[in-house]
C-alpha cells in the first residue's frame, strides 16, 4: 500500500508536466449530478459509482471521473483550442462478483488527467507522446485503436438503415455485434410469434410491438454478400505492432475503401508519432482496441499497461 | 462456541427446525413468541441465534456467527466475493425459489433474452429513457444482463409488490424470486429466458475463516456426516 502523501507527490510531478505542456489547471467538484452520468454510461455506472440523495439536489455521485464535469465546463465557456489538466480522487465501487480478489482494486485513487479540445488531426499525436514522454521511465506497453476504422467499415455495408443503425449500436458488445452480423449474413428466416392472452399491460405500446414484429415475420432484406462480412472480420482480426498493423490495414483498405480516409488518418498520426522520436514497433495497434471499456470515443483510443500484467488496470488511458 | 444463526420467523424458521430436529438437534425459541433468542439441543458447543434471514450473510462473512441458515439468492445477493468468504455445507431441499425476469405477457415478440436486448434497445429510442426492471436483487441482475450484454436498461429498486409495478407504469419489467409463478401470471407476466437467473433454495452456510476442528465437532454434532432419520 502507497501512502497518500507519495501519492500526492507522484500526481504533482504528473500535473506539473501538464501544465508546463499548456493545459489550465481545473478543479470540478465530487459530488457529481448523477442524471448525465447515468445517461452517458448507463446501469454500468450505479454498480460502479457511489450514488447518493441530497434532499436539494437530488440523486449525486461521488466524481467517477473527471472527463464529464470538464467537458460540461467547456461546453458551458471555453474557446478552441483548449487544454485542461486535474488532479484529484475519483471513487468507483469494486464488486467482486463471486470470488474476492487478492489484490481488490481500490475504491478511491487519485487520477491525474489531461484534456484536449481541438478539431485538428495533431491533437491526437500531441496528447499520446505527451502520455508517453511522461510515463517512459515505467516501461509500460503502449496500445492504441481508432474507432473510427470500425464505424466507418460499418457505415460502408450495404445494409438498410435500420440495420446500419444496428450494428453500430452493438459495436460495444462483441458477442452481440458477432451475432447480428452473422444474422445479416444469412438468409432472411422469417419469425413466427404466438398469440398472446391476456390483457395487454405496461408502457411498452402495442404499435411499438407490431412495428417490430412486422418487420421480424416479414424480412425484405437481402443477406450482406460474404466478403463485407469477411472485411469486417479482418478489420477486428489485426492485433500487431503499429508498421505491420498499418500494411494489414493498407491492403484491406483496397477491399474496403470505405475505411480508406481513416486509415489515412492513422497512417499521418503514426507519421506525426515517428517524427517526435518514437519507434512504432513499440506501439502495438488493434483498430477496435478500447472497444469494451471506452465506449464514448469515436477516433483514437489508447492505453499504457504494465507488461506481463494482463489483469492489472491500465496505468493510464486516453481517446477522441 | 460455534453460533449458528437461523431465519428468526415464519416457515423458513419452522423448516428450520424440521430440517434439525430430523438429524437429532433440538431447535427451540426460548421463552415466548417475541424472544429472539433461542435454544440448542443436542448440539454441544453450538449456541443458536434467531436473526433476520436477510442479515444472515453479513452476520457470516463479518464473523460473527460461525453456521447460518439463508436463502442462495440473499446471500449471492449480499455477499460480494462469496465464495472467498463463505462455503455451503448443505442445501436444506426447502425454500426453493428461482430468481427470474418477467416481461408483460402481452409482448408476443418477446420469447428470448435476445429479444428482450433489443425491446430495451427500441424502448429506449422510443421513450427517451432506457426500460425500467424493478428489483430487490440488484447484483445478480446487473451481472446476469451485463453477461448476456444486455445494457439499454436501467434498474428500480423495489422492496415489495414488485409485480405490480409493470401495471402501475414503474417498470417495464420485473426481476423477483417465484416458486409457483401464480403471482406472476395473476399480473399477467411471463418468463423470459429457460434458465432462471439463478435457482435459489434454504442453505446451510459456515463461515470459511471459521472453519477449524471446533467447526467440523460441530458439523459432526449437527448429523451432517450422518443420514438423516426420515
Amino acid at each position: 500500500m502507497i501512502d497518500k502523501s507519495t501519492r500526492q507527490a507522484v500526481g504533482q510531478r504528473i500535473l506539473s508536466q501538464f501544465r508546463q505542456a499548456g493545459a489550465v489547471e481545473v478543479a470540478p467538484d465530487i459530488l457529481q449530478p448523477a442524471e448525465t452520468l447515468l445517461d452517458l454510461y448507463g446501469e454500468d455506472i450505479r454498480a460502479r459509482a457511489y450514488v447518493t440523495h441530497d434532499p436539494i439536489r437530488g440523486e449525486m455521485m461521488l466524481r467517477p471521473d473527471f472527463t464529464v464535469p470538464v467537458v460540461q465546463m467547456h461546453m458551458a465557456g471555453g474557446a478552441e483550442p483548449a487544454r485542461y489538466c486535474y488532479l484529484g480522487e475519483v471513487f468507483r465501487k469494486q464488486d467482486h462478483g463471486d470470488i474476492r480478489p487478492e489484490h481488490p482494486r481500490e475504491n478511491e485513487y487519485l487520477q491525474a488527467g489531461y484534456e484536449l479540445f481541438a478539431r485538428d488531426d495533431n491533437a491526437d499525436a500531441e496528447v499520446f507522446l505527451l502520455f508517453s514522454r511522461i510515463l517512459a521511465p515505467y516501461g509500460l506497453t503502449a496500445r492504441m485503436g481508432d474507432m473510427r476504422l470500425m464505424l466507418d467499415a460499418i457505415r460502408g455495408l450495404p445494409l438498410s438503415q435500420i440495420r446500419r443503425e444496428t450494428l453500430l449500436h452493438y459495436i460495444w458488445t462483441p458477442a452481440r455485434f458477432r451475432s447480428y452480423l452473422t444474422r445479416f449474413s444469412a438468409a432472411p428466416r422469417p419469425r413466427d410469434f404466438a398469440p398472446a392472452t391476456g390483457p395487454w399491460t405496461g408502457l411498452r405500446s402495442q404499435a411499438e410491438m407490431q412495428s417490430r414484429i412486422d418487420r421480424l415475420s416479414r424480412p425484405t432484406d437481402a443477406p450482406l454478400a460474404p466478403e463485407w462480412s469477411e472485411g469486417i472480420r479482418r478489420l477486428l482480426d489485426i492485433s500487431a505492432p503499429a508498421p505491420q498493423a498499418m500494411e494489414e490495414l493498407r491492403q484491406l483498405a483496397c477491399d474496403m475503401p470505405e475505411i480508406g480516409e481513416a486509415v489515412g488518418l492513422v497512417a499521418r498520426r503514426f507519421e506525426r508519432i515517428a517524427a517526435a522520436g518514437h519507434d512504432l514497433n513499440l506501439i502495438h495497434f488493434d483498430p477496435t482496441h478500447g472497444r469494451q471499456s471506452m465506449e464514448y470515443y469515436d477516433g483514437l483510443t489508447f492505453s499504457f499497461t504494465a507488461p506481463g500484467r494482463d489483469d492489472w488496470p491500465p496505468v493510464a488511458t486516453g481517446g477522441r | 462456541m460455534i453460533r449458528l444463526g437461523v431465519p428468526s420467523k415464519g416457515r423458513l424458521m419452522e423448516q428450520t427446525f424440521d430440517w434439525f430436529a430430523a438429524r437429532g438437534v433440538r431447535l427451540s425459541r426460548a421463552g415466548s413468541d417475541r424472544e429472539y433468542s433461542g435454544r440448542i439441543e443436542g448440539a454441544e458447543g453450538v449456541s443458536l441465534v434467531l436473526l433476520s434471514a436477510g442479515e444472515i450473510p453479513r452476520e457470516l462473512a463479518a464473523g460473527r456467527i460461525e453456521l447460518g441458515v439463508t436463502g442462495t439468492d440473499l446471500l449471492r445477493e449480499k455477499l460480494a466475493g462469496w465464495r472467498s468468504h463463505v462455503v455451503e455445507l448443505a442445501p436444506m431441499g426447502f425454500g426453493h425459489a428461482d430468481l427470474i425476469l418477467a416481461v408483460p405477457n402481452c409482448w408476443r415478440d418477446c420469447e428470448t433474452i435476445d429479444d428482450f436486448a433489443a425491446i430495451t434497445r427500441e424502448f429506449r429510442r422510443n421513450h427517451g429513457f432506457r426500460l425500467r426492471i424493478a428489483t430487490k436483487y440488484h447484483r445478480l441482475v446487473r451481472a446476469y444482463l451485463s453477461a448476456r450484454e444486455v445494457a439499454d436498461y436501467q434498474l428500480v429498486d423495489s422492496q415489495g409488490a414488485t409485480e405490480g409495478t409493470v401495471a402501475n407504469l414503474t417498470a417495464e419489467a420485473i426481476a423477483d424470486i417465484t416458486s409457483s409463478g401464480e403471482t406472476l401470471r395473476a399480473n399477467h407476466l411471463k418468463i423470459i429466458g429457460t434458465e432462471p437467473i439463478l435457482r435459489s433454495q434454504a442453505t446451510l452456510f459456515a463461515n470459511l475463516a471459521a472453519r477449524g476442528p471446533a467447526l467440523d465437532a460441530s458439523v459432526k454434532l449437527i448429523g451432517l456426516d450422518r443420514p438423516t432419520r426420515d
